[in-house]
């Protein structure tokens, strides 16, 4: 027997509650570790935007559009390398319920300037250039609508009219493109711009944002000053912001998803820290005899405070370990059925190292009031109560 | 035979409020090594007080109380430890073995705050085990063994370490009487064979008859002593 044998034999020593307790600051662990992943993980995705990538969209709001006219004024500013533009269609294919993520672009500067991030074969890239009515599809689009280069399909907006009266845009996939990565999402549609411009009803000549690559990401302040000074006091003032603030601020409208992630997990610490530290105030209670005991056959106190701090650190370091190891499990078994929504998915060193401070944090903040109090235990009034 | 334990004029006062409570004042007691003590006395004498200052788990208001010599009354409590360590067994009267501990990890409790081998610890334990009569039952928890046996092992574990000094609180004060005696006879054999040193408070005047000493305290004052019956 050594000193780790004591502690271990006093913490399992009520199994029913030692095993709840450990469910506990695993179920906390086990919630960390998975929002922590998913944090992380729409974070990666704005961070693997190229940094020299900007977005100009209406000054009110981004769902407020821009006149075409706009695009070839960017252009000319100095230091803007490559320009585009696209706009949200609303599109869906027969059922309002099947929606398509679809964008009415200006194709061929727009693939050049998410040409690392579009990966087209050229032939389909050609044909898709060439044909006005042309699509290309992303590969996890494509395969969950089961469409097939040169199929034709007829394309519905839940936003715009035609000239006939109808909503309906047909359209042929021309192309079916993948990401940069096996992982990137490709849930997503492109389209001629004029296609669809030349006969819808309303927003004629305008559209949804300018996006470019600047030459040089040191410039990106200049130039974000520089285009939305052209267009101040206009009646569509802009706001120009590189790809990462934009897709931030895209994914801010769902709320503060990392002030959400935050209150949901210290809710969960708090409680596990409020149980934790009654289990450990309550075993450390009903051991006092024992406690005395051990300081009267000549444990000092500082080594019965070490061993009570050693109880807590283990209950919350097992715990602590299994919930990071499922969630572990857990985020790299549904990395393939999320790809497509968060291609990074995955627990990141950075969230495990900081659920490994965690679990010291706790087990110290759960033992250290219990360790004192073994520790400053009086033999003779303990003794005495029993 | 020398002196182990001299105390001279021990006082030991408690406050509660603003209410002082004298337990001793000017207390003087000698006992000698290879004495086998016992206090007698109603409740409220003083005698769990006086075995607590013998084993250095509590601490005189005033006076002085010396071990072999050597002043313990002065000792910080890392200090005290220490010297409860080497020097002194408990036995109490509700034996206060750890539960989840198996006899013989029980025993070898003691063992943990020496330098001793593993080995030397497992061969001390089982020598400790074979002097109470409990080898066979070394790997069953306390709740599995009877009230004399459990007070066997503490017995067991009070002399692992070879203390010179035993402190016995009612060691008999949870039992019937035959096992009382059995337990009283093994204390005076770690008395009479081992030279143990044992203190022993009692209410029980047939424990008190295996004491060499019989020290009759009231109030905080030995008002009489006898020899062995």
């Amino acid at each position: 027997m050594n000193e780790l044998f004591l502690v271990w034999s006093n913490l399992v020593r009520r199994r029913l509650r030692f095993a709840l307790t450990l469910f506990a600051i695993f179920i906390a662990f086990l919630i960390f570790g998975v929002l922590g992943s998913l944090r992380a993980g729409l974070q990666s995705g704005i961070n693997l935007t190229a940094d020299n990538r900007l977005v100009t969209v209406n000054k009110i709001n981004f769902t407020q559009p821009l006149p075409i006219s706009y695009l070839n004024r960017i252009r000319a500013v100095e230091g803007v390398q490559v320009a585009s533009h696209a706009a949200w269609f609303g599109g869906y294919v027969r059922d309002p319920r099947n929606v398509v993520v679809s964008f009415a672009i200006e194709p061929e500067s727009y693939l050049q300037v998410y040409a690392d991030d579009i990966v087209l074969e050229p032939a389909q890239q050609e044909a898709f250039l060439r044909n006005r009515q042309g699509l290309i599809a992303g590969e996890a689009l494509a395969t969950a609508q089961g469409w097939k280069i040169g199929d034709r399909i007829p394309v519905q907006s839940n936003i715009f009219t035609r000239n006939n009266g109808t909503t309906t845009w047909e359209m042929v996939v021309e192309g079916i493109f993948r990401g940069p990565e096996e992982t990137s999402d490709t849930r997503r549609m492109y389209f001629h711009y004029d296609y669809m411009n030349e006969s819808r009803t309303f927003g004629k000549d305008f559209t949804g944002l300018v996006v470019f690559n600047t030459a040089d990401a040191d410039q990106n302040e200049r130039i974000s000053r520089e285009i939305d000074a052209l267009f101040v006091n206009s009646s569509q003032e802009t706001q120009t912001d590189t790809a990462k603030a934009f897709n931030k601020a895209f994914l801010a409208q769902f709320g503060n998803i990392t002030l959400i992630i935050t209150s949901v997990v210290s809710a969960a610490f708090f409680t596990i820290l409020l149980i934790v530290g009654n289990t450990m105030m309550l075993a450390i209670r009903e051991r006092t005899t024992e406690i005395a005991v051990l300081k009267t056959l000549g444990f000092r106190s500082a080594r019965v405070f070490r061993m009570v701090l050693a109880e807590s650190m283990f209950l919350s370091v097992i715990g602590g370990l299994l919930g990071t190891v499922v969630a572990y499990l857990f985020v790299t078994g549904m990395r393939k059925a999320l790809a497509g929504v968060l291609p990074d998915l995955s627990l990141p060193p950075s969230v495990m190292l900081q659920a490994l401070a965690i679990m010291v944090a706790l087990g110290l903040v759960t033992g250290l009031v219990p360790a004192f109090a073994a520790m400053r235990l009086n033999i003779v009034t303990a003794l005495g109560r029993n | 035979m020398s002196k182990l334990f001299d105390l001279h004029d021990v006082a030991k006062r408690f406050t509660r409020g603003k209410e002082t409570i004298t337990i001793f004042e000017g207390l003087s007691l000698a006992i000698e090594e290879g004495d086998f003590v016992a206090i007698m006395g109603p409740s409220g004498s003083g005698k769990t007080t006086l075995l607590n200052l013998l084993g250095g788990v509590d601490q005189p208001s005033s006076g002085e109380i010396r071990f072999a010599g050597e002043r313990i009354d002065s000792l910080s409590e890392t200090g005290l430890a220490a010297w409860r360590a080497a020097n002194v067994g408990f036995i109490f009267q509700f034996y206060n073995l750890m539960p989840m501990l198996s006899a013989e990890r029980n025993v070898e409790l003691p063992l943990l705050l020496t330098s001793l081998s593993r080995a030397r610890r497992r061969q001390s334990v089982e020598a400790a085990l074979k002097l109470v009569g409990l080898e066979d039952r070394a790997r069953h928890l306390p709740k599995e063994l009877s009230g004399g046996q459990q007070q066997r092992v503490a017995i067991a574990r009070a002399v692992v370490s070879d203390p010179k000094l035993l402190l016995c609180d009612e060691p008999t004060g949870d039992l019937d009487r035959s096992t009382a005696d059995e337990i009283l006879k093994m204390l005076s054999l770690l008395n009479a064979e081992f030279g143990k040193t044992i203190v022993m408070v009692t209410h029980d005047p047939e424990a008190a008859k295996y004491a060499k000493r019989v020290l009759h305290l009231d109030k905080g004052r030995f008002v009489g002593e006898g020899g062995a019956a």
